[in-house]
């Protein structure tokens, strides 16, 4: 990941950026450079663009599977037929038109939705392109085509390769260029054996030569599976989609119900209606808005997922994310930097603390290790010690850190004797010490056990010079909690989610980190039997889990969990069992994985609120239009003041139509969504769907009836 | 004391007494339905009908006792009036038509209480107290034990079981219904209500002529009635009949007796799903709908236009001046709002707001507090919708109770709110769509005069709206007792009990085989304030805009044109 990435994906880690200004420069979904989607953005003008297909969609056969607008269609098809059978009346085929206008904007709103799936996947397929596979048979290389290519073959990739398919390396090692997959121009490595031997078809070798498995079919391979998850194609509705699919069609039967059932109620009033009224009736009062906007959402929520660079095999994972009430995070690298730090230098009695720190410093230099490194950091910004480079102290001698010694110094010529300076693990320089005929203080004795036992790396730092061997005092190492995390936590746990630390560290240490980066629980010492368990313990609880994982021996527990994250380059074993693959490799991403599965039942049930909501001030523009003839006291309803019946009918008709345009980018981007608990958000949404759904409509329609009534010959 | 003023120290009244009772009353059904032990006349009953009260039923066994239960009641019913003729102590009253007698079972089976009939002048003491009464505690106890089975589907987890349906339905009579009743019996008969077996006197009148008075168990069967919200009068007149309801505090008294149990019922869920709080929070929604009908019902004919209602200082037509204004609304509103039906004044005489909140009070339901059990189970089918939407906009899928509401639930609650509002609906424009049946409207004169068919549209639209929602009560004005009427309301009677029910028992099944998921911060909280708030607006709503324009072509229409 380069930097200025990381800066990116540290920025929007606090909470998914609510709403993105449209941005003019950028068309729809494509992020800058990478030519991959980068953003939410939503651009008026693809509305224009998705046009034919949204006229396409009209089919009633492709209609069909969203009850609400189906009726609106049949709606639209019978209005139209009524206004031929009246041609000279213009309030007929004005309704016909908008019914029209409403369907169609409906459709708009998916296949807005749609275009920028199929916007990634021509980028995904031009990493697909027929490629020559040099297969392996009997020990001789043959050339084949890539789609001839059967589970367990081998096939040899050099520099320059593209590799034809997905499997894993058996022989060597390379530097693969992943971009074509995940945006991420940086090379990777992969090798064989170990967890880093998945190679995807599409990528292409870099240097040095492979020999691949394939694992996969070819049509099946992840690249094909990415395309169809974009375009939609293997799209199902989910669960809660469903539900809610239900209510809408039992609503919209009770409308029906209500407004097939007033005809006779109105002729019995004498006053009986026209059946462009009735119709313009019911479209108004079924939730349209809803209805309309429902796949665009499920869709768009994928879409967020993909523009994060996440693969959700599944909507049912996508929904499943936001009830997930259990999130077990890895430490390394989710919660903790890759690496521990220096924290602090501790002399041992009788030195002074600068003293330390310019020896630590001194020893460091020859350790390149992240850790060394960070001695000679915590020196120059705790001591103001410049970091002093090898080549300015003459004479010295460097010893160099190795896994065998584990330590690292350097030999001074300093007065004429040899001052030798050492940091390194306890035992090491406790032995060193004693060699130099030089005795342990038992102060860093116990300096050592106190750090040990607050989680922490002990480093002694000694020193033997003409006045002996002795020990200056400890360094302090420790893993440094990544900033933020706690306010991070903070957020889950008041949105109910507990998170749990994974660690191979013991329970001391890992105890000290859990209560640093102030998590709820932590499994130390875990192993992948453990953490099957632990996941197997709170589902029994009716907990939803969520994890990532990149290992093979991950994959259990990642198909056990409700929401399995596999890194990118994690194993394809890995990739198989989990239901979201990051394509980034962040761990810290199931955090915002958790939020947009938020987000988008929130915005499902918002939208749901708002268009039943809207229903009331349709009923106070269209009912008295209607009966004010039979009995004119229900004028006395016309609370809008709205200009004639013809044009309070119409402005309502219009207004319904106008407000799924008008939603789509919020459908589009999903509601704003800020952690917090379950009462605060319910309280805010209500205010602004419900409240706001009550209110907007009356609001709408008498500016819709002004404009209307400027019309001549209306009214 | 002015009018005003008793009236609202009438609602005072009657909350702060509910209030007393709630707890010991909901703790003790809890106690009814969860206990392990049978008494003995209850092991005798059990042997009778040959059902073991032990086994657990799953929703279909359940749903077999409650049709197989109810059918048999209403054959034995329909025989009976049939062969009124032939059975002692039948005051000389000949069978009912087979029409009629049908519509009667029907309505009393589904705890309706309709009466196209007028008690004195059809039937006799048998009937009256071997069948109507029996079947007034009988209904009822099916509705509690049907609401019951729906609180255990949320209180159990994968077991799919909801309780047995004969110990339910025995228990609810024999320990709930029977004392309660019992005593609301005596105080009524202290307060003056009649309890005899006495046959008919011919009383002469001040101007001359004469009237005939009938005797009766009319106090134990008064009790039961307003216990059980049947609501069927021993008298055509109803609660208006001073043998029934005798007084301002009798009045009161009856008022109290239909709100105990299905208010008390939310305490009773609140127990047994292991958290009062929630039961709080129906308690809630069901109570401000209440007291909002109530103060409404109470401003509407308190505030008068016109002379007549000038002179008499309110909406004094059809009220009894033994109540008042006061009194009336209460009951009219209580009545409406808890499928009882009985009347003590005559809601088709009330101003055309008034009406229409009568009609609007069983058009949300019957769920605020509603009938007993169907009130409960009722409203939380709405909470259920409540959750749905409301739940999706905390960012979680579904839960009500720790109970996901998936696609099978909501399908189930989806179908249960679309079968009154289709019986209301189509049954009324049917009625107004064929030229004959309207011809029913009695006061086709106040028509004439005014040019409206507002009153009479009501009429009709009121009769199936009560009997729909298993309401009985009528608007009065309209001749129900034609063939027409008499099936139609028959039927809407039957399939609105019952269709809901099944789908209520199929819900709690649903329910009862889940796993519960434990609650958490990010779990929208069903017992605060906000949600019951939620669950009021999702009541008034669903059904507003269900009734609107019906509702504008009838009362609103009425209302607004003076």
């Amino acid at each position: 990941m380069t930097p200025s990435r990381r800066k990116q994906e540290d920025e929007s880690m606090s909470t998914i950026p609510p709403t993105r200004a449209p941005h003019p420069d950028v068309p729809s979904g494509h992020g800058p450079g990478s030519g991959r989607v980068g953003s939410g953005l939503f651009d008026p003008s693809a509305l224009l663009k998705s046009f034919p297909e949204a006229c396409r969609k009209l089919d009633p056969r492709v209609m069909v599977k969203s009850p609400v607008m189906f009726v609106v269609e049949v709606g639209s098809v019978l209005t139209t037929a009524y206004a031929f059978k009246t041609p000279g009346d213009w309030f007929g085929w004005a309704v016909a038109a908008w019914l029209w206008l409403t369907t169609i904007f409906a459709n708009l709103a998916e296949a807005v939705a749609e275009g920028r799936g199929k916007a990634q996947a021509d980028t995904l397929r031009k990493a697909k392109t027929d490629t020559v596979a040099r297969r392996l048979n009997a020990g001789a290389e043959e050339h084949v085509p890539g789609t001839e290519l059967r589970i367990g073959d081998l096939v040899v990739c050099e520099a320059g390769d593209v590799i034809p398919g997905d499997g894993d390396v058996v022989e060597g090692v390379a530097s693969v260029d992943e971009s074509a997959i995940t945006g991420e121009s940086a090379p990777v490595i992969r090798e064989s054996g170990g967890d880093r031997s998945a190679v995807t078809g599409g990528t292409k070798v870099l240097s040095d030569r492979v020999v691949v498995k394939i694992t996969t079919k070819p049509g099946e391979t992840f690249i094909d599976r990415m395309i169809k998850l974009v375009e939609g194609a293997a799209r199902q509705k989910t669960p809660n989609e469903i539900a809610l699919n239900i209510l809408l069609a039992s609503l919209t039967i009770v409308f029906l119900i209500a407004v097939v059932t007033l005809q006779p109620f109105a002729s019995f009033a004498g006053d009986p209606q026209t059946s462009i009224v009735l119709i313009a009736l019911l479209v108004c009062l079924i939730p349209t808005t809803i209805g309309a906007l429902l796949s665009a959402i499920g869709i768009a929520g994928m879409d967020r997922l993909v523009q994060r660079n996440v693969l959700a095999m599944s909507g049912r994972a996508v929904e499943a994310a936001g009830d997930v009430s259990t999130l077990l995070l890895d430490k390394t690298g989710t919660i903790t930097l890759g690496n521990r730090q220096a924290a602090e230098f501790v002399p041992v009695q009788g030195v002074d603390e600068g003293q330390l720190a310019d020896a630590a410093q001194l020893s460091s230099l020859a350790d390149e290790t992240p850790e060394g490194r960070s001695v000679v950091v915590l020196a120059k910004e705790r001591h103001g010690l410049r970091e002093r480079t090898r080549g300015e102290l003459a004479g010295a001698e460097w010893i160099e850190f190795t896994a065998q010694t584990r330590m690292s110094g350097v030999d001074l010529a300093e007065n004429g004797g040899t001052r030798r300076v050492r940091k390194g693990a306890a035992g090491s320089v406790v032995a060193w010490v004693t060699d130099n005929g030089g005795t342990v203080a038992d102060g860093a004795q116990a300096l050592t056990d106190r750090i040990s036992e607050a989680g922490g790396t002990p480093l002694l730092v000694a020193e033997a010079d003409a006045r002996g061997a002795r020990v200056l005092g400890v360094i302090h190492l420790k893993d440094v909690v990544k900033e933020g995390m706690r306010e991070r936590f903070d957020e889950l746990r008041r949105m109910g989610i507990k998170t749990v630390m994974i660690t191979g560290d013991n329970p001391l240490t890992a105890r000290a980190i859990a209560e640093e980066a102030g998590v709820d629980d932590f499994l130390a010492e875990a192993t992948p039997e453990d953490k099957m368990a632990l996941i197997r313990r709170e589902q029994s609880g009716g907990k939803l889990v969520a994890m990532t994982g990149d290992g093979t021996n991950d994959a259990p527990a990642l198909a056990q969990a409700d929401v399995g994250v596999a890194m990118n380059t994690g194993t394809s074993a890995a990739k198989e069992a989990g239901n979201m693959v990051d394509l980034d490799s962040n761990p810290t991403k199931l955090i915002e994985i958790v939020e947009i599965g938020k987000q988008l039942l929130i915005t499902r049930g918002a939208l749901t609120t708002f268009s039943i909501a809207n229903d009331v001030a349709k009923y106070f523009a269209i009912l008295p239009a209607m009966f004010a003839v039979a009995y004119p006291g229900l004028d006395r309803l016309n609370i809008m003041r709205l200009d004639s019946p013809q044009s309070a009918i119409m402005s309502a008709v219009i207004f319904n139509a106008l407000i799924i345009i008008a939603l789509v980018p919020l459908s589009l981007k999903g509601v704003r969504y800020r952690p917090q608990s379950a009462d605060r958000m319910l309280r805010r949404n209500l205010l602004i769907y419900g409240l706001g759904g009550l209110i907007s409509p009356f609001i709408g329609i008498k500016i819709i009836d002004l404009i209307i009534s400027l019309f001549p010959g209306v009214g | 004391m002015g009018p005003v003023p008793s009236a609202v120290l009438q609602l005072f009244a009657m909350i702060v007494v509910l209030g007393l009772v709630y707890r010991p009353l909901g703790d003790y059904m809890a106690r009814v339905y969860q206990s392990k032990k049978h008494l003995r006349v209850e092991k005798w009953l059990y042997r009778c009908v040959g059902a073991d009260p032990d086994t657990e039923m799953r929703w279909p066994a359940y749903l077999r006792g409650v049709l197989a239960f109810s059918v048999v009641s209403l054959l034995f019913l329909y025989l009976m009036q049939r062969m009124q003729g032939v059975l002692p102590g039948s005051l000389g009253f000949a069978a009912v038509s087979p029409a009629q007698s049908f519509n009667t079972a029907a309505s009393f089976v589904a705890n309706t209480n309709w009466q196209s009939y007028s008690g004195e002048q059809t039937m006799g003491h048998v009937v009256q107290t071997g069948g109507l009464a029996v079947q007034n505690f009988v209904s009822a106890a099916v509705g509690m034990a049907v609401a019951i089975a729906l609180v255990r589907g949320f209180a159990r987890a994968r077991s799919g079981e909801l309780g047995n349906f004969w110990a339910d339905l025995v228990r609810g009579t024999v320990r709930i219904l029977l004392p309660i009743a019992f005593l609301g019996a005596v105080a009524l008969v202290a307060m003056g209500a009649i309890q005899n077996f006495a046959g008919i006197h011919e009383v002469g009148q001040f101007m001359g002529g004469s009237q005939q008075w009938n005797g009766g168990a009319v106090a134990s069967q008064e009790a039961i009635k307003e216990l059980g919200t049947n609501g069927g009068g021993y008298f055509n007149a109803n609660s208006a009949h001073p043998f029934e309801n005798p007084n301002g505090l009798s009045n009161l008294l009856q008022i109290f007796l239909i709100l105990v149990i299905p208010f008390a019922l939310t305490r009773t869920f609140g127990t047994m799903v292991g958290s009062v709080k929630q039961g709080y929070a129906i308690l809630a929604a069901m109570a401000a709908i209440w007291i909002g009908f109530s103060a409404l019902m109470m401003w509407t004919e308190f505030h008068h236009g016109g002379p007549a209602f000038n002179i008499a200082g309110a909406s004094l037509e059809g009220k009894e001046t033994r109540f008042g204004v006061g009194g009336s609304s209460l009951f009219a509103t209580t009545t409406t709002l808890t499928s009882t039906g009985a009347v003590d004044s005559f809601h088709s005489s009330y101003t055309g707001f008034g009406g229409g909140l009568t009609m609007l009070g069983m058009m949300l339901g019957e769920v605020a507090p509603g009938g007993v059990g169907s009130g409960l189970y009722g409203m939380l089918i709405l909470a259920v919708i409540a959750v749905f939407v409301a739940g999706l906009m905390v960012g979680r899928t579904p839960e009500y109770l720790g109970k996901k509401i998936g696609t099978r639930e909501m399908k189930f609650a989806a179908c249960y709110i679309l079968i009154t509002p289709t019986l209301v609906l189509v049954f009324t424009a049917l009625s107004v769509a064929f030229a004959t049946p309207p011809h029913s409207i009695l006061n086709t004169a106040s028509t004439a005069v005014s040019g409206s068919h507002a009153h009479g549209f009501s009429e009709i639209l009121y009769a199936f709206t009560s009997g729909a929602n298993n309401n009985g009560s009528a608007f009065a004005g309209l001749n129900a007792n034609t063939d027409w009427y008499n099936t139609t309301i028959g039927l809407a009677m039957l399939l609105g009990r019952f269709v809901p029910m099944v789908f209520v028992l199929a819900l709690a099944g649903s329910l009862a085989e889940q796993k519960p998921v434990p609650e958490s911060m990010g779990t929208l909280r069903t017992h605060k304030p906000l949600f019951a708030t939620l669950l009021v607006g999702t009541t008034v709503l669903v059904t507003g805009l269900t009734y609107f324009p019906s509702l504008a072509l009838g009362p609103i229409a009425e209302g607004l044109s003076s």
